[in-house]
């Protein structure tokens, strides 16, 4: 492809003793389905934090579509093009589902205080084209006969759906999600696979975090392997697969008995 | 699908006529209610009119614990410096004690009430981006803490005003305020309104019940909005909120300055009312009369906070004028004073409420939790999760 998506490279984070990101690259192409694994720990999920602004980089470029961004700010990280979901989903429990999924179009829309009180024209029309889009993708992701329901009623698989509409709300080039298969059953990640495979058709690009290595294995184009903060392997999943790095790091070296992760370096 | 039925029915914004019918309703009453309550006594429109304050008090307070869900005990600040600045505006004080502004306006500063209030709320905005912008990155008891020093500093400063040169005037307060003139009409005297001659306290009444009316329609626009929804957002969860592109800062200051508006305004109302201000009236007491207000009635939902507002408002002109004489007429003399039968009153209230209503005596309905139970469409695991 001519241009990628999203271009990181040199990412670091310390936290305090613990290098959590060193040097960390990464290069997404629009229309991948990108994967982010490693064992626990390995830094995925700092990564994506970094990535959508929520914990500051100590250093790193970063690149959106060929413009480089910085992200301090995670309000202007989604304005760029980045929506994400949480691992321990968070929506806004007292609101209704379909009110989470028209908080999404904030970013899109600006009609400031004086046009809501005043209700001016172009206020009701956006709050118009508001309401009847985020309508559009709760139908779209399977959740659209909750809309009036306070999202924390909704069940389980389906606040995982209702996460992902309301990021999608935002008009995200690039779709971040933080292991979206979390504490689903077969049945509901079957459904999840056909459901990023509908995303990716709109024109989303989606990275995703996954620990089931199947799922990332049937679905993913690419991934990154991350282990203690430092990318180990890039490639197709089945090249990855059987990367001697990553095999060392899910099961530690095949010679020793002690792992070798509780050893001093 | 066969669960499009649980759907909110499509909406294109306008009211839909029941809500209407009650509007009319309620309005309708509004207008024949200093007549008929007028007949008990001038208190009772009079307490009429301070309900009505509350009530814009209520609303804006609202918008910043409600709405944004950030804790504020000092609120009562922003109706002093409403009140303060329209007192200082509209009455002989600055040019009594600073003698160059004499000369400037020999006749006074008596400036009207369209200029003097539009001041006053716009620097009541202003304090509340003040106090704003330090505490954005507190949350819950320590948000509480942090406005409960400023509201009392905003009091304190008050107090002590009045030295070495005397802006407030201090303890003893700020007299011979001008009553609101509108037109040809001077509220502070009877006047004919459309062939209807009107006291002077009705005529206030009609005003701060219009001002109140005008508050409860803002809110209500306000909560439907784009930046209502961004309030709740805040509320529900920061981090998310941010991630979804909302800008946390401005948001808030947004909620701390238009909270603060609403409290410039009412301070604005009870100065031309009373006539006098003193810092007396700003307590931390009143602040929190106005925090109960919106807990009792139910937080973040409009007609909530206005039942409660309206309750805890007319609840001490009505023992005033039941506590005595019911207790004379049962025991044949006063067991509780009437001062002391409020507390208990809200004491109890307030026990009452957190045992049994832990949402307020009119909450916003919880869509789908009621509907969810007993419909058959209800996915087994809403429960289990929920």
């Amino acid at each position: 492809m001519a241009e990628c998506i999203l271009r990181a490279n040199g990412v670091n984070k310390r936290f305090g003793g613990l290098q959590a990101l060193s040097d960390v690259q990464i290069q997404i192409d629009p229309g991948e389905i990108y994967g982010l694994i490693g064992p626990n720990g390995a830094g995925k999920t700092t990564f994506f934090n970094v990535l959508t602004g929520l914990a500051k980089p100590d250093s790193g470029t970063f690149e959106l579509c060929g413009t480089p961004y910085w992200p301090a700010e995670a309000h202007k990280v989604a304005q760029h093009g980045i929506a994400r979901t949480f691992q321990n989903i968070r929506l806004f429990p007292d609101m209704t589902a379909l009110e989470n999924v028209m908080v999404g179009r904030h970013v899109r829309t600006r009609a400031n205080a004086l046009d809501a009180v005043l209700r001016t024209r172009r206020a009701r029309t956006e709050e118009a084209a508001i309401r009847s889009r985020a309508q559009e993708l709760i139908d779209d992701m399977g959740v659209g006969r909750y809309a009036g329901y306070l999202a924390r009623t909704l069940p389980y698989g389906d606040q995982r759906r209702l996460e992902i509409a309301r990021a999608l709300a935002t008009e995200p080039r690039l779709l971040a999600l933080d292991e979206p298969a979390a504490g689903m059953n077969a049945t509901e990640k079957a459904a999840l696979l056909e459901l990023l495979a509908r995303i990716r058709a709109r024109g989303v690009t989606i990275l995703l975090i996954e620990h089931d290595v199947k799922l990332v294995m049937g679905l993913c184009d690419r991934v990154t392997v991350l282990d203690y903060g430092k990318v180990i392997a890039v490639g197709s999943p089945a090249q990855v697969q059987r990367d001697p790095a990553v095999i060392e790091a899910y099961l530690g070296p095949a010679h020793r008995t002690v792992p070798a992760r509780q050893e001093p370096a | 699908m066969a669960a499009a039925a649980t759907r909110p029915p499509p909406t294109d914004g306008r009211t839909p006529a029941r809500v209407r019918g009650a509007m009319a309703a309620v309005g309708a009453v509004l207008i024949v209610l200093p007549w008929v309550i007028g007949t008990f006594g001038d208190s009772w429109i009079r307490a009429l009119c301070f309900v009505a304050l509350y009530v814009m008090l209520a609303l804006g307070l609202n918008i910043v614990v409600g709405f944004a869900g950030l804790l504020d005990l000092g609120y009562i600040a922003f109706y002093a410096v409403g009140a303060y600045t329209y007192a200082l505006l509209a009455s002989p004080h600055l040019t009594e004690h600073f003698p160059a502004l004499a000369h400037a306006f020999p006749s006074g500063l008596h400036v009207p009430i369209w200029i003097a209030l539009p001041i006053g709320a716009s620097l009541a905005a202003a304090f509340g981006i003040l106090l704003g912008a330090p505490v954005l990155k507190l949350r819950g008891d320590y948000l509480a803490i942090v406005t409960l020093g400023f509201g009392e500093i905003i009091r304190i400063f008050l107090n002590n005003l009045n030295a070495p040169l005397n802006f407030t005037n201090g303890p003893s307060g700020i007299t011979l305020i001008d009553p609101v003139r509108i037109g040809s009409i001077d509220l502070a005297h009877p006047g004919t309104v459309l062939g209807v001659r009107l006291s002077s306290l009705v005529l206030y009444y009609y005003l701060l019940v219009g001002m109140a009316l005008l508050a409860i329609l803002v809110c209500v626009r306000l909560q439907d909005s784009r930046l209502g929804r961004a309030w709740m957002a805040i509320r529900e969860d920061e981090t998310a909120a941010r991630a979804m592109g909302i800008n946390v800062r401005n948001i808030k200051l947004l909620a701390f300055s238009l909270g603060a508006t609403f409290g410039g305004v009412a301070g604005g109302l009870f100065a031309a009312f009373q006539g006098f201000v003193s810092p007396e009236s700003f307590s931390l007491n009143e602040s929190i009369v106005v925090l109960s207000m919106i807990v009792l009635g139910g937080l973040g939902h409009v007609p909530g906070v206005v039942l409660g507002a309206v309750m805890l408002a007319m609840l001490p002109e009505a023992l005033r004028h039941t506590a005595v004489p019911l207790q004379l007429a049962v025991f044949g003399r006063v067991l509780i004073d009437a001062e002391v039968l409020r507390m208990l009153l809200y004491g109890t209230a307030t026990v009452g409420i957190m045992l049994y209503r832990p949402r307020g005596l009119w909450p916003a309905p919880e869509h789908g939790v009621q509907r969810a139970v007993g419909t058959s469409q209800r996915p087994e695991s809403v429960s289990r999760h929920g």
